[in-house]
């Protein structure tokens, strides 16, 4: 029996998921090269554009980037600039804290007994059953509570007073992000021998640098896969950030919504598509790293 | 400093929580005293506490009692790095990210020794196992008893006063074991380094130790050298664990010196001139311990004082020997018979229902405590 | 100081876990907290809560109001049980919909030859890079009168001369389903992936040498062994339906409210967070009855790590 022979409809039933995932990204990209300003009709590839002369009416300019008109548009879009901006400031801070503190909780909790363990555990298994909106609010009642109280215990003014912002919204998925980082790592974690740990401590290597030497280097796919699964999850929160974030923090998916409320330009097509193609490079350089890392290892 | 003792275990307990919450002894008031240069087996079945006492002298646990004495020393919570004992693990535990020499190199580097150096003194490591030019390879990229070596070779590079061996050979194939044994025992000799030994084949034990400590359920059962664990088992766990014994029940009628005179019901007879350690009294209860390959089919009439008559209950040809199972007045032995001749005629062997006869030596035979 | 480190386990496991623990209790536990206290709370005139114990927020949750049409003082109002009961049976439904989609599929990538399976997830992933928002824009896109389902029908039914009124998609019932079901699909494709992957492939021979056949082989050995990874899945994808709002909102525009709809409105444009934070924890306890009760039955292992 041929382990890899499948029944014809199974394949039929997976192309057809395959066709549903990809259909909306497919007409997605094709949009964002589309002719009509309000881009609710598909009315062929951008050439030209009416560009508003001086309060005289508009005039039809051809345009400068060919069918790639949306995406200079965006370079010029300074909301979408700094949202972007935002987006990864947020992503890359919080990705960093909540590897190094999601690593070390995983540690703990796969090798260790201690008297907070069971509460620690509790803490990182909620926000996996919870819906997101519930830590949402939650989060933000605390911010405006204890900011409140802070902000009038202290007299504070102007600049000083402490507001939602990106400090808010960078501190909040951190909170999210850990139990994913610390489930990834300790994962990694359960197949790990300790002897490898006992052989190099009994070859003359303290904890430190065996951590170092030789634990590191064995958890560490586990470690980037973990912060690559935040730092996806953090490009990729609405919720959060919709109750966390305050003037000049808009992200990227915020900013996105707010569009779509309202008028919806091309615009927003093309952004998708270059955020796509983003990711999928990013995601295929680590994938390169990592399958380079395992096979020098393997080999 | 130096001492007698290599490694000394003084009246070690080390007791687990079991995950149901259970207090368990692994090592149960164990002592052994393990001298400068020899070869030292723990030998035992899982669970035994022989492991266990290994890793309490490396410094991976911490005795729950008594202390563990390395050249004298006491150790306490002495870590592992700090502690001149070095361990060739039952997995190996290569460093998979590392090369050959970079694993061999490490416990050098961790010393501080220069990196001309360390270059070396790995490939005069490599030399003496035999994997001289592998240096670059990956652990993956060798076979299991290169892998071994390697292992090995970095604890040796260390040249530690003692060498601690978890059941270096447990995952490679037979023939090869065999090789390593004869391997690891002449490198030992050649180096004059303790080694101590952990395993549970007792063949393993007895082919390359001075001497061995039998161990069982936490506890030392017998330490002596591999002739004396053999032929003079001190109780009936030892005689019964390492080859095999036929066990029957007797009386002590009689003591003089060093032998006994011991009444056994199922031969309805007295066996005289046994010889017995000075713990026994008379009219005492024991155990009369018989090796099958001691005890002799003979053809000759039975006379109730040497030579007994059994009924073969089956035979079993096994290639060098022959197991004869017989039954002698409700008692069951265990008989072995060297195959000396080449033969293939079935009627030469023995059949079911047979009467033979069994020669008992009083000399080949051993008075143990019951139970 | 160091050497009690050393030799302490337990010291070294709550240093190692502290960073950790201290980070949720401030930024969950507490805010869970803080949530139930506003939710015996009233709103004030002004948008922000007065702190009292009152049950008034839940009773209007459970349908006790006190603005009645016919002028009484308390009347049976199920505009919110409505809500609630919508939610489930979404997240119920969309759960439904996502298990038959994604079984085949992770059946498919699972068999696959070992090289393939990974080319085969990752484009289960691909999708997931797009923001959250934009799948919803994507569907948006689909699914208007204008949009690319309705041209395409158009066109068939052009060809075919038939005559054809454009299909009123958007801000439908249908719609935030077909919505949600895109945007968690990949949430239990992994996990059942994870868990068939690990199935033996020679208990597939026992049991056909045993004497069952495919369908036999599938029910008896195939589903069983996969339903922790159904089970984390389920987890993975009827919590987040649950409290979702920004499907709703796009794609069911004001037919379709759900409590994520609810509670979000309570927080911005109702201003009366305490009523908020009342239907927050009635959503919460809703859902951790129904993963209490199902991991109950079934029981989930790693497979939830899988996405």
């Amino acid at each position: 029996m041929n382990p890899h022979r499948r029944s014809p409809w199974v394949v039929a039933a997976s192309i057809l998921v395959y066709f549903f995932l990809y259909a909306p990204i497919v007409i997605l990209i094709l949009y964002s090269f589309n002719a009509s300003k309000t881009n609710i009709k598909f009315e062929g590839f951008i050439t030209e554009y009416s560009d508003r002369v001086q309060m005289q009416g508009s005039a039809v300019v051809a345009s400068p980037c060919g069918p790639f008109h949306w995406y200079c548009d965006l370079t010029k879009n300074s909301n979408v600039m700094g949202a972007t901006k935002n987006t990864l400031t947020i992503a890359v801070v919080a990705t960093i804290v909540a590897t190094i503190i999601g690593t070390m909780a995983a540690l703990a909790l796969q090798r260790y007994d201690f008297k907070i363990k069971p509460f620690s555990q509790l803490a990182l298994y909620i926000p996996i059953v919870i819906p997101e909106i519930v830590m949402g609010i939650g989060i933000l009642s605390l911010f405006s509570q204890a900011f409140g109280w802070i902000n009038d215990a202290f007299h504070l003014t102007g600049n000083a007073r402490l507001a939602l912002g990106i400090g808010t919204v960078t501190v909040s998925h951190i909170a999210f992000m850990i139990p994913f980082v610390t489930l990834v790592v300790q994962a990694r974690l359960q197949g790990f021998d300790k002897s490898f740990e006992e052989a190099a401590m009994d070859l003359g290597a303290n904890e430190w640098i065996t951590f170092w030497r030789v634990t590191f280097p064995t958890i560490l796919p586990g470690i980037l896969s973990g912060a690559l699964l935040a730092f996806t999850l953090s490009l990729d929160d609405f919720v959060i950030t919709f109750f966390t974030n305050g003037p000049g923090s808009t992200t990227l998916p915020i900013y996105v919504y707010g569009l779509l409320r309202r008028i919806i330009s091309p615009q927003v097509n093309a952004l998708s598509t270059v955020w796509i193609l983003i990711v999928f490079t990013a995601v295929m350089i680590l994938q390169w790293i990592q399958s380079r890392e395992s096979k020098t290892v393997k080999a | 400093m130096s001492s007698e003792f290599a490694v000394e275990l003084r009246d070690v307990v080390k007791k687990f929580i079991t995950p149901e919450g259970n207090e368990l002894s692994a090592v149960d008031h164990v002592t052994m005293q393990i001298k400068n240069g020899e070869f030292f087996s723990m030998l035992g079945s899982s669970g035994c506490g022989k492991t266990t006492s290994l890793r309490m002298i490396a410094g991976f646990e911490w005795p729950t009692e008594g202390e563990v004495f390395i050249e004298g020393q006491p150790m306490g919570h002495i870590p592992p790095f700090q502690r001149k004992v070095n361990t060739v693990f039952q997995s190996y535990a290569l460093f998979q990210h590392m090369t050959v020499a970079q694993n061999i190199g490490f416990g050098l580097e961790m010393e501080g020794v220069e990196k001309s150096e360390i270059k070396k003194r790995v490939g005069r490591a490599l030399e003496m196992v035999q994997l001289t030019g592998m240096e670059r390879r990956q652990p993956k990229q060798l076979s299991g008893g290169q892998q071994q070596r390697v292992a090995v070779a970095r604890a040796l590079v260390k040249t530690p006063s003692v060498l601690l061996l978890d059941e270096p050979l447990g995952a490679l194939d037979l023939k090869l074991r065999k090789e390593m044994q004869l391997e690891l025992k002449a490198l030992q000799q050649q180096l004059g380094i303790t080694f101590i030994y952990v395993t549970h084949d007792q063949e393993e034990a007895l082919t390359m130790s001075d001497r061995i400590a039998v161990m069982s359920k936490g506890k030392v059962q017998q330490l002596a050298t591999p002739v004396e664990i053999y032929e003079r088992p001190t109780n009936k766990f030892v005689a019964d664990f390492i080859g095999e014994s036929n066990f029957l029940e007797g009386v002590i009628k009689e003591i003089s010196k060093d032998e006994a005179t011991v009444y056994v019901p199922v031969l309805n007879a007295e066996l005289k001139g046994m010889p017995m350690s000075p713990d026994f009294v008379n009219g005492e209860e024991v155990a009369v311990s018989m090796r099958p390959e001691k005890i002799r089919i003979v053809e000759r009439e039975a006379d109730g004082d040497t030579l007994f008559k059994a009924k073969v209950l089956n035979s079993v040809y096994i290639g060098s020997d022959t197991h004869v199972y017989v039954d002698m007045q409700g008692a069951r032995l265990k008989v072995m018979e060297q195959n000396r001749i080449s033969r293939l005629d079935p009627s030469s062997f023995y059949s079911k229902e047979q009467m033979i006869t069994l020669l008992f030596m009083p000399e080949n035979t051993l008075i143990l405590k019951k139970g | 100081m160091l050497k009690r480190l050393r030799e302490s386990k337990s010291m070294q496991g709550t240093f190692l876990a502290l960073p950790t623990t201290l980070w949720m209790f401030v930024l969950l536990i507490i805010p869970l907290i803080l949530t139930l206290i506003v939710s015996f709370g009233k709103r004030s005139p002004d948008g922000n809560v007065i702190y009292t114990f009152s049950f008034d927020n839940y009773a209007r949750l459970i349908g006790i109001s006190h603005t009645c049409a016919d002028g009484s003082a308390t009347c049976f109002d199920p505009l919110y049980i409505n809500i609630l009961w919508r939610s489930l049976t979404l997240a119920f439904n969309t759960t439904v919909v996502v298990i038959l989609m994604a079984y085949p599929l992770s059946y498919f990538i699972a068999r696959a030859k070992p090289a393939q399976r990974n080319i085969y997830l990752f484009m289960v992933l691909i999708p997931l890079w797009t923001n959250f928002v934009i799948r919803v824009y994507a569907w948006m896109m689909l699914l208007r009168k204008e949009g690319a389902i309705n041209i395409i029908i158009g066109w068939v039914a052009s060809l075919l001369h038939l005559p054809f009124t454009p299909l009123e998609m958007l801000y439908t019932p249908g719609a935030v389903l077909v919505g949600m079901v895109y945007e968690f699909l990949p949430f239990m494709i992994l996990p059942i992936y994870t868990s068939l992957e690990k199935i033996d492939g020679s208990l597939y021979e026992a049991a056909a040498d045993l004497g069952a056949n495919a369908v036999r082989t599938f029910l008896r050995v195939t589903l069983p062994l996969s339903m922790p990874g159904v089970v984390a899945g389920t987890i993975l994808v009827f919590v987040p339906v649950m409290g979702t709002f920004v499907v709703s909102d796009l794609l069911g525009g004001k037919q379709v409210i759900l409590v994520g709809n609810l509670i979000q409105r309570q927080f911005l444009d109702a201003r009366d967070p305490a009523f908020g934070s009342a239907a927050s924890l009635i959503l919460m306890v809703m859902t951790l009855i129904v993963t209490y009760f199902y991991t109950r039955k079934f029981g989930f292992g790693e497979e939830i790590v899988a996405a």
